[in-house]
């Protein structure tokens, strides 16, 4: 295949406990971009990440990382060929200090960790500030600051952030969606997922939008802006009549 | 600079403790309280730093040790016994000839190899127990908090049966107990053991495994998420406690001298429990304290209580046998209500904060005299 996806997911059906959550779901993430998937509660954007990440095994389906079936595999390998999960509600470890946070990121990782830690430091400076201090003493933005930092310390290719914006202030989402703006340009494929359908697709270089387990649109970030059932939908603009 | 001074005191601290015990190994039969009490303290210390490492670090709610420390203590125990009095001590059954041999085999060895052996029987013991670790730790440890512990309960449980079992009187001398256990020679051979093992403990707690044990037990969901091996790391933390469970059991067979299946009952992993809340889950220093505050007061410094007391010619009530254990519970009761975090919560031991706190008493004494 000589194209220049980074990930494609074929047809992926994902069940929990009987109830499908994900319906033959197709979609690609180009190399270097930032794609987002939104839509509401319930549609499956979060099943879809998790089965990227290995943490819920497809049903059916195939999910390809840079031309290889990773379909199947566990966690613990998918982070080492470099696809990482941000979870969602920021899941830091509270009662480890926020470098021993950072370190824990690397896990799988056995070389020389000081340049990166310097690196998400420069990031986000406010880390470098509190490295010492409990991860749970930190506010919401914060700990959603070192829950991306923490993702970066695997160096993955790919990242995968499920709702980011979750419970912050607006003004933090807004630097949140700054930083992941940052990460891209440093060279971080993004796969992002939002209810915030907004600022997801302000910073998208593509959309998709989900519904029920099901993608019923596919565009753009500024296309899907001015899509008119998108506006209707997730922007909150009342449909013309 | 701070650092050389940190050195300093430790390096103080452990003369005057080995000072302590050259004192208590000179003067032991004078001092046969304290020395006694703190064998048994450093014993315990070393089973209660890995449950910890287990219930504290990795959160694994586990209450198998009991049945972990009889398998160490059996192993030691059939090891130990001088092949001379072992015809006394199994003189029910008889013993399995296949013991029999290899402890003549044993005894038969070159004399250099002769010193070796009790610690050979603790860590065969202790590789014993993590291969039934291993075992049981594989559909064990699919379960969650509570039920992890119930189930682990019932694996103690099992094991005592089993080793009191008509069945195996050929073996463990069935429900009449090993007796004729040698003993430590000096007070300085259950301290390097206890000090070697905690050592290993913190060190593998330092480590990025210790990492991975912590991240495991504050959010196993990201902890996965981060490539975490959850059924590994599980799996390796158990099959370590048990280890260092195994080696406690067979240095309290080697202090007791006679063990038999009671000794390894509940009643046991709930005393260690016990002082691994005390200490604070998730501190090493802070059970090593508790080992040894808590076997003191236990079997010392509220014996005064057992005593019939009389002041002014009248007998005060309540003071006979059994009252320490009364007062203890009250003490304990105390500290969960007020101090649920224990003695060092989730922080380790460090001069500084020793400093610091001393300073703060000093100052507040300070301000109370002017």
């Amino acid at each position: 295949m000589e194209n220049n996806n980074l990930l494609e997911l074929d047809n992926l059906y994902v069940s929990y406990g009987g109830i499908q959550a994900v319906k033959g779901i197709s979609l690609t993430v180009p190399k270097g971009e930032i794609v987002t998937l939104i839509g509401a509660n319930g549609a499956g954007k979060s099943t879809i990440l998790r089965a990227i990440s290995g943490l819920v095994k497809a049903e059916s389906g195939k999910i390809f990382y840079k031309g290889e079936d990773i379909t199947g595999k566990n966690t613990t390998s998918i982070v080492e060929k470099g696809i990482t999960l941000v979870p969602e509600g920021r899941h830091v470890f509270p009662d480890l200090t926020v470098l021993e946070n950072l370190k824990i990121g690397a896990y799988l990782r056995k070389d020389n960790l000081q340049e990166d830690i310097n690196w998400i430091y420069k990031l986000f400076p406010r880390l470098q500030e509190r490295s010492w201090q409990m991860a749970g003493t930190l506010s919401g933005g914060e700990q959603q600051m070192l829950a991306v930092g923490r993702a970066l310390m695997s160096k993955p290719e790919l990242i995968m952030m499920d709702e980011p914006s979750l419970g912050l202030a607006p003004i933090i989402v807004n630097d949140i969606m700054e930083i992941i703006k940052t990460i891209n340009k440093e060279g971080v494929t993004i796969l992002l997922v939002e209810q915030n359908a907004n600022l997801a697709l302000k910073i998208a270089h593509t959309g998709y939008v989900c519904e029920t387990g099901n993608i019923t649109l596919k565009g753009t970030g500024m296309e899907l802006l001015s899509d008119e059932s998108v506006k209707a939908a997730y922007l909150g603009k009342a449909r013309r009549k | 600079m701070k650092k050389s001074k940190n050195l300093i005191y430790s390096a103080i601290f452990g003369v005057i403790i080995l000072l302590l015990l050259f004192f208590l190994e000179a003067n032991k039969f004078q001092y046969g309280m304290a020395y006694t009490i703190l064998q048994k303290g450093m014993i315990l210390a070393v089973v209660a730093v890995s449950m910890n490492l287990v219930t504290g670090f990795t959160g694994l709610f586990s209450l198998g040790q009991a049945g972990f420390m009889a398998i160490g203590a059996y192993v030691t125990g059939i090891f130990l016994i001088p092949s001379d009095s072992i015809s006394e001590v199994y003189y029910i059954s008889g013993v399995n000839p296949a013991i029999a041999s290899f402890k003549n085999w044993l005894e038969s060895g070159p004399a250099f190899l002769q010193p070796i052996i009790p610690y050979l029987a603790l860590i065969i013991g202790g590789l014993l127990a993590a291969l039934f670790a291993a075992v049981i730790g594989y559909p064990v440890l699919r379960l969650k908090s509570d039920y992890l512990a119930i189930a682990t309960l019932g694996f103690s449980e099992i094991m005592r049966a089993i080793i009191s079992s008509p069945q195996m009187d050929r073996v463990t001398n069935g429900s009449y107990g090993l007796k004729k256990i040698p003993g430590f020679t000096s007070i300085f051979e259950p301290f390097g053991i206890m000090v070697v093992c905690i050592l290993l403990m913190v060190l593998l707690l330092r480590s990025t495994y210790g990492r991975a044990f912590r991240a495991i037990r504050e959010d196993e969901i990201a902890a996965e998420a981060m490539g975490i091996n959850l059924a590994k790391h599980k799996q390796m933390s158990f099959i370590i406690g048990s280890f260092f469970s195994a080696i406690s059991g067979g240095m309290l067979a080697m202090f007791m001298r006679s063990i038999d299946s009671k000794s390894f009952s509940v009643s046991l992993t709930y005393d260690i429990l016990l002082i691994v809340v005390i200490g604070g889950i998730g501190s090493v220093s802070g059970s090593v304290i508790a080992a040894l505050l808590v076997t003191a007061s236990k079997e010392w410094w509220l014996r005064f209580f057992d005593n019939p007391l009389f002041i002014g010619g009248v007998q005060i009530p309540l003071f006979r046998t059994g009252f320490r254990m009364v007062i203890f519970s009250v003490i304990l009761l105390i500290v969960v209500l007020f101090y649920q975090r224990g003695i060092m919560g989730k922080n380790e031991f460090s001069w500084a904060r020793l400093e610091k706190r001393l300073l703060k008493l000093f100052k507040r004494g300070g301000a109370k005299n002017a």
